[in-house]
């Protein structure tokens, strides 16, 4: 068989090769209209929720309230990335509060209670968290009860593990000379950390970008020109070094919450490049077809179970650390459904197979933004869930309408 | 143990190629004798369809083969020597491949991730996207299939090219049989055509195929043997450049068992 040097993927006449940067933009466009929405509702989701409440109240888009809403966002973010990795199996853990509770009142418990290092403590709270998820998975493959069942009723056993620990006392203050809530609260990334941290993860997208449409061009492939990657690097490099000098005009970026959004990074990584990230899409996509070409489906199941509860687990030191205490109502109230809704509202599907680890850090901003700004407006609660509430609807039908649109497309 | 070179690898003799050997292959579900002292020979580079009513046991054949029940007597020879396939996985690291009708593939990821999902390929713990593009377009290309992009999700595809993408999947492991369960159902003319040509791309590369099929048109236009079950029990056996439909009709249905026994060259009778 001969092969010619004609790029292999062009050799069908009917293939559709975007080419240079209007055909990219294009491209967005016909996603979009084919109901493949990627982040594009939430970013504009964002910014119409930004504008209404600046014109409002003027002080919303104050580089104060920003920061303060990066520090809120970063506790229930962590838990809401956790979730996503169950969503995009097309499964629920409605227990991550509770998991996140139980862990502050263990750091609270153990370290000023018990005098036990922090670090180890944090190790407990961790470990804690994998058990939890090991059992829901085991659960959920060994016996095949539905998920929402079974971590309803871990939701319920974990908050009374949460109060067993926490024990008469009700409420645990940690010392605010501990590290841990220096780190929630006091932390902040000095400006030139801040801008060399970005200037490097710019570098690292543009060289990996590079490098890869090199290696597309000499298999024959078709490849990202040069001049959209260096766009891209640009657009990034702008919109968020935009983003850190505001931040940066007051107390700047803090460490939690830069934290937060590396975790997120770190599992877009291993979600859209290993070979565990590619099996959890095609178990969440058809679990048949994942189990008959090979792939360890239970494995799946307990392994991200395990690592959603630990994010859980993490979010709740997170908190702990933000509050500088723990308490009864650590995890409790709405911040069990504000995580899930988060990654609902960042554009992961209900449905399964779908979803991004960055709809965690937009899903999160976008609750946060509308509890700050609810707040500054009226301190008063009750509208705030009736608001967030009737977002997370918004955000359902989006998902099952644009569902159904890709169902129309072609793009399921 | 992956696919690599874009040129056939076997380069055995074929139709002396003796792969699988089956003798006496018996099953039963409970009160139900789905099977009962069943023979079936593949060769490689040769096409091979398994006919029968409902019920006939096409499929219990295919699970046995596939690893999904294991048999409760007889032998099954792969190239040979004497194999037990308890488990799919066993059946696919002998390099027994199986498309199921129902294709498997996860509609919400893209035609490369489908072609070598749970076999990816990696450079340092990483995807290695690039090189497993690449081959899924030689692969493609050999087989002369029409895909239009690599890079859409399989959902985006018409019944034709999903089909072409579950057959092309069962190359990737470079096995020795595909089993094929009713490729065909559910097409329209031109992409009927389209698989149907893929299966002869697939006896061209020297695999054994077997083909599980309700139409005999396509039975007839493709295959090399036709083996028919019935009831159980094999129910004749025809090389299709000498039979009819009329013929295999009357294997399947026993409506002449006389004549499927006395029938022009029957290679084997019940």
């Amino acid at each position: 068989m001969t092969v010619d040097r004609a790029p292999l993927d062009a050799s069908d006449e009917r293939g559709l090769l975007p080419e240079g940067i209007r055909a990219a933009a294009g491209n967005l466009v016909a996603r979009i209209r084919g109901g493949d929405l990627g982040a594009a509702p939430v970013i504009a989701g964002l910014l119409l929720i930004w504008i209404v409440f600046q014109l409002l109240n003027p002080n919303f888009l104050s580089s104060t309230n920003l920061v303060n809403l990066t520090m809120q966002s970063a506790a229930l973010g962590t838990s809401a990335i956790g979730v996503v990795l169950v969503l995009l199996l097309g499964e629920i853990d409605i227990s991550v509060g509770s998991v996140s509770g139980l862990a502050s009142a263990i750091l609270a418990v153990g370290y000023v209670q018990m005098g036990l290092p922090i670090a180890l403590v944090i190790v407990a709270a961790l470990a804690t968290g994998a058990l939890i998820g090991l059992a829901f998975g085991l659960l959920r493959t060994r016996f095949g009860v539905p998920s929402f069942i079974i971590t309803l009723a871990g939701l319920l056993a974990i908050l009374g593990f949460q109060l067993f620990v926490l024990g008469k006392t009700g409420s645990i203050n940690i010392p605010f000379d501990s590290w841990i809530v220096q780190f929630g609260q006091q932390w902040f990334l000095p400006p030139w950390a801040s801008y060399s941290l970005l200037g490097v993860s710019v570098l690292l997208f543009a060289v990996s970008q590079y490098s890869n449409s090199r290696r597309r061009d000499a298999a024959g492939l078709n490849s990202t020109s040069t001049m959209l990657i260096v766009v891209r690097s640009v657009v990034l490099l702008v919109v968020l070094g935009v983003a850190i000098w505001y931040l940066n005009l007051t107390r700047g970026v803090g460490a939690m919450f830069a934290l937060f959004i590396s975790l997120a990074v770190v599992m877009h990584f291993v979600l859209t490049r290993t070979r565990w990230g590619r099996s959890v899409y095609a178990v969440g996509g058809n679990v048949e077809a994942a189990r008959r070409a090979g792939i360890r489906v239970n494995r799946v199941y307990i392994s991200v179970f395990m690592l959603c509860s630990m994010f859980a687990a993490l979010g709740g030191v997170f908190a702990a650390a933000r509050l500088a205490a723990a308490n009864q109502g650590s995890g409790g109230a709405d911040a069990n459904l504000t995580a899930i809704a988060a990654a609902v509202i960042g554009g992961t599907s209900l449905f399964g197979g779908r979803g991004s680890a960055f709809s965690a850090v937009l899903g999160i901003l976008v609750i946060m933004s509308i509890t700050s700004g609810l707040t500054l407006i009226n301190p008063d609660s009750s509208i705030r869930y009736v608001i967030t509430g009737a977002v997370l609807l918004f955000a359902v039908v989006i998902d099952s309408l644009s569902r159904r649109s890709r169902a129309a497309a072609g793009r399921a | 143990m992956n696919y690599r070179s874009p040129i056939p690898a076997r380069t055995r003799t074929r139709t002396t190629d003796h792969v699988l050997e089956l003798r006496g292959i018996s099953k039963r579900f409970g009160a139900v004798r789905a099977l009962s002292e069943v023979d079936l020979d593949v060769y490689g580079g040769e096409v091979v369809a398994i006919v029968g009513d409902n019920g006939a046991g096409k499929s219990t054949l295919v699970k046995i083969l596939s690893g999904v029940h294991p048999q409760d007597s007889g032998t099954i020879k792969f190239e040979g020597t004497a194999v037990s396939i308890p488990t799919p996985t066993a059946a696919r690291d002998l390099g027994i491949e199986t498309v199921y009708q129902d294709l498997s593939l996860c509609d919400n990821l893209d035609v490369v991730s489908n072609l070598w999902l749970g076999r990816e390929l990696r450079t340092g713990g990483r995807l290695d996207e690039v090189e497993m593009e690449q081959r899924s377009w030689m692969l493609l290309r050999e087989l002369s299939a029409r895909i239009p992009s690599v890079r859409v999700p399989v959902a985006a595809l018409s019944g034709g090219q999903r089909q072409t993408v579950a057959i092309a999947r069962s190359l990737i492991g470079n096995p020795r049989v595909v089993i094929l369960d009713e490729p065909t159902a559910a097409l329209g003319v031109a992409q009927t055509a389209e698989v149907l040509n893929l299966i002869e791309r697939l006896r061209e590369r020297g695999l054994g195929v077997i083909l599980i099929s309700h139409n005999i048109a396509d039975v007839l236009a493709v295959a090399d043997r036709v083996v028919v079950l019935r009831l159980g029990r094999n129910g004749g056996e025809f090389r299709v450049a000498d039979t009819t439909s009329e013929m295999i009709i009357a294997a399947i249905t026993g409506a002449s068992d006389l004549a499927a026994r006395r029938g022009p060259t029957p290679l084997r009778s019940a």
